[in-house]
């Protein structure tokens, strides 16, 4: 490997891969981010891709990215600017320039920047670099086109198929910036192209070429060195929030002896869940691709009636027209996980983008007076904790959950621990005892006043149950109008009873901080970290972030009235704050509100937290 | 099965009052399907019996069985949910013109498609009821009602057409007060393995009195409507004289015995034959040009959802490796931090 002439010593660095939609940058930020992991390093990836599939070649809209934050200590996000960019022609460099940490390193595939790809971009002159400002940064001008044609050009491969291997040929070259080994990745090629042992060749020799460029040009780069990072011991994965939370359901099913059973309907950014249980028939799963949204729930519903862990998935939208439905759900008692993938809205909005705007919809979206249990998960691997938790909660307690996730924590990864199961604890599933003679549909758990469960099959437990009020103490159909109200009481106790058993919210940071910042699922990351660098810039604040949004954590108001400031930051224009306010009249909040379909950064945070303290 | 361990069909009764109006249709289905389901040796506790919104919809309460009301038009896709989540339950769909063809018609012609084991009792009075008195997705073009006071403008679905259009393997017909009827067609429905649709000609004795009337009326029914039967000759007629044939494309009605015509040229019903064509023909068939056809217009065995889902699920399992939530975990790119 040699000495190398200049090594920048670092704690995190924040990589994106960037090209067309075409050139496997997904997959290069894939390699990379698992090779840092293996390496022992923390990290948080976040890919950034058109909606279209392929959108025009060489233009900004149809650039497809891929970011990966890795740290000696641990990080929390996938980074907001970054310290280095692949750019794989002129349309990546022009849409993430702005993105660049001062200072920073660009690998500029300079083959690419000819004058039709240079206006397709948008550039006015030939001179992309300074046109973007970046004049003063460390620019790579890497012809790697050509370098990677060199590098195969005796093998044999068709001109295609030599263009495609261009992303390996970056790949190495990152490599070498990051005095990373190649094994995994070469291994991933040997397994993926195994039936082709051409294309296995050239990509090995391509990925190796790209790592000794580094060494020829090292004279005029500086190579950067980050340690491994002080990781519990244990077995690991990548794991992205969709899947997490797939397999939050498998274990749920698992640890309740429950089968499971999805009824889902494809939408951005949730139809990953649905393709990942659709693949996981051999841990019994029944997947129901229904014909609409509707049909999602409404199957669901079915399925939990007859005695199945049912779950839907779906992205807001979905939500909205899946609203009736969870409304029977609600009056019927039945148990059930809601998924909702947020993206922006409304309508169809932006659906690859990330927002948190159904907070409203998951706790009101309904006719009639509808408690259901909200729950948000905050970081993609924790999405598997939610899940396993919201259909604990479902379960026990004999009611929907809406569980909210977002287009930002569905598409990251984190490494993730693997779990013990028999660590976690048990589902109890309340079911109706055919021994009981004062059974009736109805009869109510006295401490968490959820119904029991009488599924089809059993002789002597025969009861209907629908959308209709239903009396208190019999079952049967009821217009009583006290009775109406008292059940109406009841289901909304019932969810409030949830609190017993969730855990209190806990404060993070200093908590005799003057500001308390507050925030709710998907943003915790950046929330943490703005607290977190600002802590150590002597800039004390406190923390509190909810993943229970209803019932709120027993100890939510205690909390929150120890302190005069408090910011409540949102990814939308303050639901979270709108709500805490109707439930606590006395409690004053500042917001902090961003929708632009992107996720916080952490330097704006940080700048707005810092004005907080001057006011 | 043990005929003293059935279940009487009184036993399928529940506690609850009844509350269709006097003289509505039906009580009559109520009476038939309980019959069909003893007939059957049912167990109480192996039936289901869904609903969406309407007033059949209020069918699962009279029921000594398990039973859901749900919303309107949704009730296949609960259904759906309920026989994938437990294959061994016998799953009934009670449902409407309005339930089933409007604001269901999706789940409606999906359900059949997929042909998932549920027998559906599709009550047809033409009419909203329980709303007291809108046209519906089968009124009859220029039908008055209160929402068409100056008559509708649209054509009206023809249920078994748009059963069989969606693929539909199952479908019957047959009229809310011939009891003894509609129990061979519900027991037909029941040991048809798929979606089976049952059309019930039945009689909103409010808002659409007598409107299935000119072909259940007892003076006339015979020569109006046919009653087909698998493997029989299509005759109808009080004299049973009359007879369909094909005419090119199209069906028309012979007299036997006239035009030297014999039983011998009269087509035979086979309900079981996988072309569609002639199963449409029969259930398109209207008064006056035609008798309208009663029985089982088609019945025919095709792949079952809920069985083949059951049947993959066992298959991947056997060659799976993984076999547990920790093998998944565990299986694919995992590294150790030491």
């Amino acid at each position: 490997m040699g000495k190398r002439s200049k090594v920048i010593e670092r704690d995190e660095v924040v990589v994106r891969f960037s090209g067309d939609s075409g050139d496997g940058m997904q997959l290069t930020g894939t390699l990379f981010s698992y090779t840092s992991a293996i390496f022992g390093n923390d990290i948080s990836t976040f890919p950034d891709y058109p909606s279209e599939i392929r959108a025009p070649q060489g233009t900004i809209s149809g650039v497809s990215g891929f970011q990966v934050h890795f740290g000696h200590t641990e990080v929390f996000t996938p980074g907001d600017y970054c310290d280095v960019l692949v750019a794989m022609n002129p349309a990546a460099l022009k849409a993430n320039a702005k993105w660049m940490k001062p200072g920073g390193t660009v690998v500029l595939d300079v083959d690419s920047c000819d004058e039709k790809n240079l206006r397709k971009a948008g550039y006015e002159t030939d001179d992309p670099i300074t046109e973007s400002k970046l004049g003063d940064y460390n620019i790579v001008k890497a012809p790697i086109t050509t370098l990677t044609k060199e590098s195969l050009k005796d093998m044999g491969l068709d001109n295609k198929s030599i263009l495609r291997s261009k992303n390996m040929y970056a790949l190495g070259l990152v490599y070498w910036l990051f005095d990373r080994p190649l094994d995994h990745t070469k291994e991933y090629i040997s397994k993926k192209f195994k039936k082709n042992q051409l294309v296995v060749d050239a990509n090995l020799k391509v990925l190796d070429d790209g790592y000794n460029y580094g060494n020829i040009i090292q004279a005029l780069t500086p190579s950067y060195h980050i340690h491994p990072a002080d990781i519990k011991k244990g077995k690991y994965r990548n794991l992205s929030g969709n899947v997490a939370v797939a397999w939050g359901f498998l274990a749920a099913a698992e640890k309740s002896g429950l089968e499971l059973f999805l009824g889902s309907y494809p939408i951005t950014p949730a139809t990953e869940i649905l393709q990942e249980l659709s693949a996981r028939k051999d841990l019994g799963v029944k997947v129901f691709q229904a014909e609409d949204e509707i049909a999602g729930i409404c199957t669901t519903i079915g399925a939990s009636f007859a005695g199945d862990l049912a779950v839907t998935t779906t992205s807001g939208p979905g939500l909205a027209l899946k609203g009736e439905a969870i409304g029977l759900a609600v009056i019927a008692e039945l148990p059930m996980v809601i998924v909702n993938v947020q993206r922006g809205g409304p309508s169809t909005g932006l659906p690859t983008k990330t927002e948190q705007s159904d907070l409203m919809q998951a706790l009101y979206g309904r006719n009639g007076e509808s408690p259901c249990v909200v729950i948000a998960a905050s970081s993609p691997t924790n999405c598997f904790d939610y899940a396993f938790y919201a259909a604990k909660i479902a379960v026990e307690h004999m009611t929907p959950v809406i569980l909210l996730t977002d287009g930002f924590l569905a598409n990251g990864t984190q490494p993730w621990r693997l779990p013990n199961l028999e660590e976690w604890p048990s589902i109890n599933v309340p079911k109706a005892d055919v021994n009981d003679k004062d059974w009736h549909p109805y009869k109510r758990d006295v401490e968490k006043l959820s119904r029991y469960w009488a599924t089809p099959g059993v002789a002597g437990l025969e009861h209907r149950i629908g959308g209709l009020e239903k009396d208190e103490h019999t079952g049967a159909v009821s217009h009583d109008a006290l009775n109406h109200e008292r059940m109406v009481e009841i289901r909304e106790d019932k969810v409030q009873r949830v609190a017993t058993n969730i855990p209190e919210l806990e404060l993070l940071g200093d908590e005799n901080a003057n500001v308390l910042v507050v925030g709710w699922g998907g943003t915790f990351g950046h929330l943490f970290t703005a607290v977190d660098e600002l802590a150590n810039e002597g800039h004390n604040f406190a923390l509190a972030h909810f993943n229970y949004i209803k019932p709120l954590p027993r100890n939510t108001y205690d909390v929150l009235k120890r302190y005069k400031k408090i910011v409540v930051c949102e990814l939308n224009r303050g639901q979270f704050a709108d709500y805490l306010t109707m439930n606590f009249p006395d409690i004053q909040t500042l917001r902090f509100n961003k929708i632009q379909g992107q996720p916080f950064t952490v330097v704006e945070l940080k700048d707005h937290f810092k004005t907080l303290l001057e006011e | 099965m043990a005929e003293n361990c059935q279940v009487k069909f009184t036993e399928f009764k529940s506690d609850q009052s009844v509350k269709w109006c006097p003289g509505c249709g039906d009580h009559a289905i109520l009476n038939s399907v309980q019959k069909a389901m003893a007939a059957m040796g049912y167990k109480k506790e192996e039936v289901a019996v869904i609903s969406g919104i309407g007033c059949s919809s209020r069918f699962p309460y009279y029921m000594e069985t398990y039973g859901f009301h749900t919303i309107h038009g949704r009730g296949s896709a609960v259904a759906s949910g309920v026989k994938v989540a437990n294959p061994d339950l016998q799953v009934w769909q009670i449902t409407g013109d309005g339930d089933a063809l409007a604001i269901g018609g999706n789940h409606f012609i999906h359900t059949i498609r997929r042909n998932i084991d549920l027998n559906v009792i599709l009550f047809n009075n033409q009419i909203y009821g329980l709303t007291k008195g809108q046209y519906s997705p089968t009124s009859k073009r220029g039908f008055i009602s209160k929402t068409s006071p100056f008559g509708t403008v649209e054509a009206p679905f023809r249920p078994g057409e748009l059963c069989i259009g969606a693929r539909g393997q199952f479908f019957a017909r047959c009229i809310d007060t011939d009891i003894k009827h509609s129990v061979v067609m519900m027991e037909a429905a029941a040991r048809h393995e798929g979606t089976s649709i049952v059309e019930v000609l039945q009689n909103c004795v409010i808002y659409n009195d007598k409107t299935h009337n000119a072909i259940t009326d007892k003076a006339h029914n015979a020569d109006r409507t046919i009653k087909l039967e698998h493997g029989k000759p299509m005759i109808f007629g009080k004299e049973r004289n009359k007879g369909l044939m094909l005419d090119g494309l199209t069906l028309k009605i012979v007299t036997i015995g006239e035009d030297g015509i014999t039983e011998a040229d009269i087509l035979v019903h086979d309900a079981t034959c996988d072309d569609i064509t002639l199963h449409l023909k029969l259930a398109d068939m209207e008064y006056p040009e035609y008798p309208v056809a009663l029985g089982v217009i088609r019945s025919v065995e095709a792949p079952v959802y809920d069985q083949c889902v059951t049947e993959q699920l066992a298959a991947v399992q056997e060659k799976s490796t993984i076999k547990s939530f920790t093998d998944l975990i565990h299986s694919g790119d995992v590294w150790d931090v030491e």
